[in-house]
């Protein structure tokens, strides 16, 4: 007995002191936040590991929680579908700088037999979220598809369950293009609908297997996941009239319009005639100053490499690969400012050269 | 010597138990006060808005659809559990059918309940749908009706368990005077395991109140007061799974008010069982 007890601990000393070689914690960055862009960040974080042997960890716990992480500073790098609003950079102690890493859009799925290509206006959408058009054959559906045969079926709306970023990217834009939407649901990360209207599910897992379970059911989801699935979505009309696609382009698109130089900006609804509207940016936040909590430089030199990789052609064009768009011109001339102005000790990081630190 | 180390190892063991339990309920309380001192204790309870964006909260639909769904889900498991319980502990008890049947049930009990949830979600879902029960088949009787199979196992091997303990000179007695199979159930065997059967049956609804992952998948998760079984609504275990992750501030604190609630109520039907125990057994 005596002896097996020794092997054990014999055994469990071992393990450790071998974990323990195997940290490296110094290099090694980690994230967390949006699980939105999380398909997207996986590869590249993987390639840039590759590239630079610094390893890159990143978990999905939402948008709300790589914010609080960040806070807490227990992650060097948090990520979000929401930018942060003033009274929040307020609360992080000290300057943050927001980099944009890809553009996404939420997309309207549906599930009516051999329909394709089905055209919808914020306000109809509005309508139907809110119990005012209940059936698929509605005039005011029907006025906006005149070639399609429409069913006469009731219409259920699927919303997500969750708090989630999706959520606020479709209030967000549905308030700014409705009225109605603007004065009853308004904009949040979960919201209130009619009681009575809809069903809900957690997650874009959720909502994707609601709607393709349900017959004449309607949901918005992540373009990354419906796109990757391939659902059938619907052409939403955007600001100049036009109904658009949800596809790289046209969600690039509409990033391609003045922005402020901390990129916080929400591009739903935009004034491009080619952008598809419901289109956002998702976000990786750090610290402005990266000396703290005894934070070694050579890591504020490695984040600030992640960084630069990310707005780089090669990993925009994982973007597209995965579904997601390729930032515009703009937010990335924009955006490589930013990075430059990241600092360790209120010297700027990307001056720093590898080697004169422990490395 | 190693006695004294024994005890005081069973000792620490359960005092750690015993401290864990305070712990959670310290935590509950200390985060829930904001949204207790914010809407009231039963202005919280009573309020059936839940509306994040004018951060308001309460807790209504959540504690209907809580007890709604469990209490159906007790209602449609006590024919099944009951025969179940009869077939093994008293008609073929200790036959190898009654072992088949019970290692099957006590298989219900080994199901995770995700399983359960995409079996309803896939299977039951369009069912319902063709009984014309509502478009799209959620609500709380689709819930109910996973959680009851849910709970079968929980109510019927611990009934086996209590009626089988009848002792047999009770049973021989009423035979010998002639009464008859069901005779001997209904006066003998029932009466005398009865507080037994209670106590597995308040289990079971325990099991259905706390049953979050399932009843997500099936509720329909809509915040609203269910006014009929066709109706969607949400409880408060799948609430607060499904919310949790973006949560802060007040309604983090609602959330766990929420929890607070949740043990509160499987709190009190673990003390009323217990009561109704004594009572009978006296």
């Amino acid at each position: 007995m005596k002896k097996i007890m020794k092997k054990i601990l014999f055994f469990a000393i071992a393990i450790l002191s071998l974990s323990a070689c195997g940290f490296n914690t110094d290099n090694k960055l980690s994230g967390s936040g949006a699980t939105f862009p999380q398909p997207y960040y996986k590869i590249i974080f993987k390639d840039f590991t590759l590239a630079t042997s610094n390893d890159v960890n990143y978990n999905g716990v939402g948008s709300g929680g790589g914010v609080r992480n960040l806070k807490d500073k227990t992650v060097d790098f948090g990520a979000t579908d929401v930018f942060l609003s003033d009274d929040e950079l307020k609360e992080m102690g000290s300057d943050i700088i927001h980099v944009p890493t890809a553009l996404g859009a939420v997309v309207l799925s549906y599930n009516l037999d051999g329909i394709k290509d089905l055209r919808l206006t914020a306000a109809v959408v509005s309508d139907i979220y809110r119990g005012v058009i209940t059936q698929w054959n509605d005039e005011k559906i029907k006025a906006l598809n005149p070639d399609v045969n429409l069913p006469d079926l009731k219409i259920i709306p699927v919303y997500r369950s969750d708090g989630s970023g999706t959520t606020y990217v479709f209030s967000d834009y549905m308030s700014k293009a409705d009225e109605n939407w603007k004065n009853s649901v308004g904009t949040g990360k979960s919201l209130k609908f009619p009681a009575g209207v809809g069903i809900s599910g957690k997650g874009n897992p959720g909502v994707a297997g609601l709607v393709a379970e349900t017959k004449g059911s309607i949901g918005y989801l992540g373009s990354e996941f419906a796109l990757a699935v391939n659902m059938p979505t619907a052409l939403v009309q955007n600001s100049s009239g036009n109904f658009i696609e949800a596809n790289s382009n046209s969600i690039s698109a509409a990033a391609n319009i003045d922005m402020p130089n901390d990129t916080r900006i929400m591009i739903t609804n935009s004034s491009n005639p080619d952008a598809y509207p419901i289109s956002t940016f998702t976000w990786i936040i750090v610290y402005k100053e990266q000396g703290y909590n005894n934070r070694s430089e050579a890591k504020a030199k490695v984040l600030v490499d992640l960084l630069n990789y990310i707005i780089s052609d090669k990993a925009q064009e994982v973007a597209a690969k995965t579904h997601y768009a390729p930032l515009s011109k703009v937010a990335i001339e924009k955006t490589k400012v930013n990075i430059n102005s990241i600092t360790f000790d209120g010297r700027p990081v990307s001056a720093i050269k590898i080697g004169d630190d422990e490395r | 010597m190693k006695d004294k180390i024994f005890k005081i190892l069973l000792l620490s063991a359960s005092c750690l138990i015993l401290l864990l339990t305070a712990g959670v309920i310290y935590a509950l309380i200390s985060q829930s006060i904001s949204a207790f001192s914010e809407f009231g204790f039963f202005g919280f309870i009573s309020s059936g808005e839940w509306d994040s964006q004018n951060d308001v909260y309460g807790a209504l639909p959540f504690i209907t659809g809580t007890l709604m769904t469990a209490v159906l889900a007790l209602l449609f498991c006590i024919p099944f559990s009951l025969s179940v319980a009869l077939f093994n502990g008293e008609y073929f008890r200790g036959r190898k059918i009654a072992t088949v049947v019970s290692s099957v049930v006590d298989l219900l009990a080994g199901i995770p309940s995700i399983v359960f949830g995409l079996w309803g979600f896939y299977v039951l879902r369009p069912v319902l749908i063709d009984m014309g029960v509502n478009a799209q088949g959620f609500g709380v009787l689709l819930a109910s009706i996973v959680l009851a199979i849910m709970i079968i196992a929980y109510a019927s091997s611990l009934s086996t368990e209590f009626i089988s303990m009848v002792p047999n000179e009770l049973k021989e007695g009423a035979y010998s005077l002639g009464a008859t199979n069901l005779e001997v159930i209904r006066s003998v065997s029932l009466p005398t395991a009865w507080s037994g059967i209670f106590a597995s049956y308040i289990l079971a609804l325990g099991r259905a109140l706390g049953e979050t992952m399932a009843v997500t998948m099936l509720i329909g998760n809509t915040n609203n007061i269910p006014q009929s079984l066709a109706d969607t609504g949400n409880t408060m275990a799948s609430l607060i799974a499904n919310q949790f992750g973006e949560a802060s501030g007040l309604k983090l604190s609602s959330l766990m008010a929420l929890g607070l609630l949740l043990f509160l109520i499987t709190a009190a039907i673990n003390f009323v069982a217990k009561n109704v125990m004594k009572f009978v057994s006296r």
